[in-house]
């Protein structure tokens, strides 16, 4: 690599790879900042005090689960705790998460000096903090934060509003835009910054499930905004839209939302796909097996999430005609995940596998987002959602996908990116204990709540029957685990950006990809002048 | 890699001018997306009503007055329409059909009446809205004449008595015996103030 610069003349000051002295120093350059790994690691520490932020509401919610009755908290504030765990977990946790990695890693993976749009990318993580201040500010107010269910469920956002649908709706606006602006950066970057030679069938899986995955966000975060406005002016400004008495249909706000939201779960795992399928072919030692039909599955999949909506409201009385529809194109989604699991399957299967802790969470991932994709097939059977509908079974489902599936891999990608990141090899006895405590404590808080679920225990309510009281308090103690175990990797991550054994460049002997060919920690500018790809 | 030539220089300046129109160009193309979603996320509102109204979806009767013009009655089949009626939260009205059920044959004519009392001190405007059971017989259910077509203002302790003249189409499936009409009376004061 020649430390030669060429002056690019863009709006960021360009200075050599090796000497950054014009970088700004304290707040001001995080706040100015228009470089990609800034901006990545910002978004990183976000999503990860979102995550604790969320994890805490996700204990309360816990706690009170413990027993059954009323002990420590009324069900109105009960309802605040679903309602805002659902969204911080979704708005503020996972997806910035991936936009973090996105940040990170794509430039360095396609070859480019940084994001198409440095300086949109510096917006778009900075109007972060205020959606979520907006949002965690009601509960201070007097009508307390949203509790609505993170759906928001028009007339339960709209008539029956405790008052925190503004701060709600505004909330969910930025955090919208934030997400718009972040995927067309995404897009724009990999259809026009890649380095000479790479061909989209040259691309890392990694960034092609990004691509993907930032075509959905532009497709479905506008739906969102709408289906918001929408809430807004019926509660505020008179309009109809979910109202019957004027016309209008609550019927309609599941249709719509719902629209935006199933592409909004593929959007949650497509990134997690990307990740697995760097890390397992790595520590596999083999080329992922089957990578264009790996391409395909993702786009068919997303293409899929589409038409798929109305599962999620096969009570609501729809014809047998759409319950067919819609229980079918569910189903077919489990070919391409199948596809996808089954290649992953096959590149460990004869491989020289090694178990450091990126593997373990990708294999973990593989298999435990399996259960989930199982308990979705259940879900997605007409007759039989009938009596899953709005059950923990439900729960158990979604935290499956979302949890063991995309929390974990981005932990497997925190993992194998953090040498990379820091210049230093993260302490391994930590990162098992973090992983073992991780999976024995999901396992313990989710997979009860199957159980319950089948034996009837319904979503969203802070007191339940007696029958089902032993398995609430495994979930519990298991979630409270859990909980605590995130904080291994907390302490993991402040001890490896101190310091720690040196990394070097390519610390993992089976890694591909251009992120490897860079120093460890990747200076401050990579790819000034492009790579070359044969 | 052999950068640092002058000419180099230029070829690489052109190149990145060029790269900036085709990141202008993408961007662009991905606004219009965003916004054109934007608008189909509000199209989305109308399209429902015309898919509902063409299915029958979700039990949604169409809310325009049918014109009666069937020249046949079918005497062989019987059909029960069943009348519900309830308030929305914070409507004080009585409001109840003056009969339970009716029995019709498709393509005959009938009018039922509901009475509805104004019991509160405040004067209310309210609006009745329809739906029909089982959802699929919601096309074949038409409405010649409702109080459900207007609003229906009370004054406090006023009371009234409110004609629906409907008849059912002579093509309702064969399964379909009886239909539950059921409606929804609503406070709909303020926005009529407004």
């Amino acid at each position: 690599m020649t430390t030669d610069v060429i002056n690019d003349q863009s709006e960021h000051d360009s200075h050599d790879g090796e000497h950054h002295d014009h970088k700004m120093t304290g707040l001001k350059r995080w706040l100015y900042t228009t470089n990609h790994k800034d901006i990545g690691s910002m978004y990183l520490w976000f999503s990860f005090i979102m995550f604790l932020t969320g994890g805490v509401m996700a204990l309360v919610i816990r706690a009170e689960l413990f027993q059954p009755g009323l002990q420590i908290i009324e069900p109105d504030f009960f309802n605040q705790m679903t309602t805002v765990h659902g969204l911080i977990m979704v708005f503020g946790a996972i997806m910035p998460a991936f936009t973090g990695l996105a940040n990170w890693m794509l430039p360095m993976m396609v070859g480019a000096p940084d994001m198409a749009l440095p300086r949109l990318n510096n917006w778009s993580f900075w109007i972060l903090p205020f959606a979520f201040a907006i949002l965690l500010s009601s509960f201070f107010m007097e009508s307390g934060a949203p509790n609505f269910g993170w759906t928001f469920y028009a007339p339960l956002s709209t008539t029956y509003s405790n008052g925190s649908t503004a701060f709600f709706v505004f909330a969910v606006h930025i955090m919208g835009i934030s997400s718009i602006m972040g995927a067309i950066n995404i897009v724009v970057t990999i259809m026009n910054m890649r380095a000479p030679g790479m061909t989209y069938m040259k691309m890392p899986l990694f960034v092609w499930t990004f691509f993907i995955t930032a075509y959905l966000l532009i497709a479905v975060m506008p739906v969102l905004a709408g289906t918001v406005t929408m809430v807004l002016t019926d509660t505020y400004f008179g309009t109809s839209f979910f109202d019957a008495a004027g016309g209008g249909d609550p019927v309609m706000f599941q249709h719509i939302f719902w629209f935006f939201g199933h592409p909004e779960v593929y959007i949650m795992i497509l990134p997690a796909f990307g990740i697995v399928s760097t890390t397992i072919p790595a520590f596999s030692r083999k080329k992922l097996f089957g990578y264009s039909s790996m391409v395909y599955a993702t786009a068919s999949i997303a293409f899929l999430s589409f038409i798929v909506w109305a599962h999620h409201m096969f009570t609501t009385g729809m014809p047998l005609f759409g319950e067919l529809f819609f229980m079918y194109c569910t189903m077919l989604i489990a070919v391409p995940t199948g596809v996808k699991v089954f290649n992953w399957a096959a590149t460990m299967w004869r491989g020289s596998i090694s178990f450091e802790t990126p593997m373990l969470f990708s294999i973990a991932f593989v298999i435990l987002f399996t259960i989930g994709g199982f308990s979705g097939l259940m879900l997605a059977m007409t007759p039989v959602d009938f009596q899953y509908h709005d059950t923990y079974f439900v729960v158990a489902h979604f935290h499956y996908v979302l949890v063991t599936g995309a929390l974990f891999s981005i932990f497997a990608g925190a993992y194998y990116w953090l040498p990379k990141w820091t210049g230093y090899m993260y302490n391994d006895t930590l990162s098992k204990w973090h992983f073992w405590c991780s999976l024995i404590s999901v396992n313990l808080l989710f997979f009860p709540m199957h159980f319950l679920g089948l034996a009837g225990m319904p979503r969203r309510i802070p007191d339940y029957a007696l029958q089902f009281a032993d398995f609430n308090k495994w979930v519990s103690i298991g979630g409270f685990a859990f909980g605590l175990s995130q904080l291994i990797f907390l302490v993991l991550v402040i001890k490896c950006v101190k310091g720690g054994e040196k990394a070097p460049a390519k610390p993992w002997d089976g890694a591909e990809g251009l992120e490897w060919t860079v120093p460890s920690p990747a200076p401050y500018h990579t790819f000034e002048t492009p790579p070359k790809i044969d | 890699m052999n950068n640092g030539e002058p000419q180099d220089k230029v070829s690489k300046q052109a190149q990145v001018n060029a790269k900036d129109v085709s990141v202008k160009k993408t961007v662009k193309k991905l606004m219009l997306i965003v916004f054109g979603m934007f608008g189909f996320g509000f199209a989305m509102v109308p399209l429902y009503d015309v898919f509902c109204d063409i299915t029958g979806l979700n039990g949604k009767p169409s809310n325009v007055a049918a014109t009666y013009n069937a020249a046949t009655i079918d005497t062989e089949r019987t059909i029960t329409v069943q009348f519900l009626t309830r308030t929305a939260k914070g409507i004080p009205w009585k409001f109840e059909p003056m009969m339970n059920e009716i029995k019709v044959h498709p393509g005959e004519r009938k009018t039922v009446k509901f009475y509805a009392k104004n019991e509160s001190v405040n004067d209310i405007v309210g609006q009745a809205v329809p739906s029909v059971s089982p959802g699929r017989a919601a096309v074949y259910f038409q409405k010649i004449e409702c109080f459900c077509f207007n609003s229906q203002p009370l004054k406090s302790t006023e009371d009234v008595e409110m004609g629906l003249q409907f008849y059912v189409d002579l093509d309702l499936p064969d399964d379909v015996s009886t239909i539950t009409l059921s409606y929804t009376l609503y406070d709909i004061t303020s926005s009529v103030d407004s």
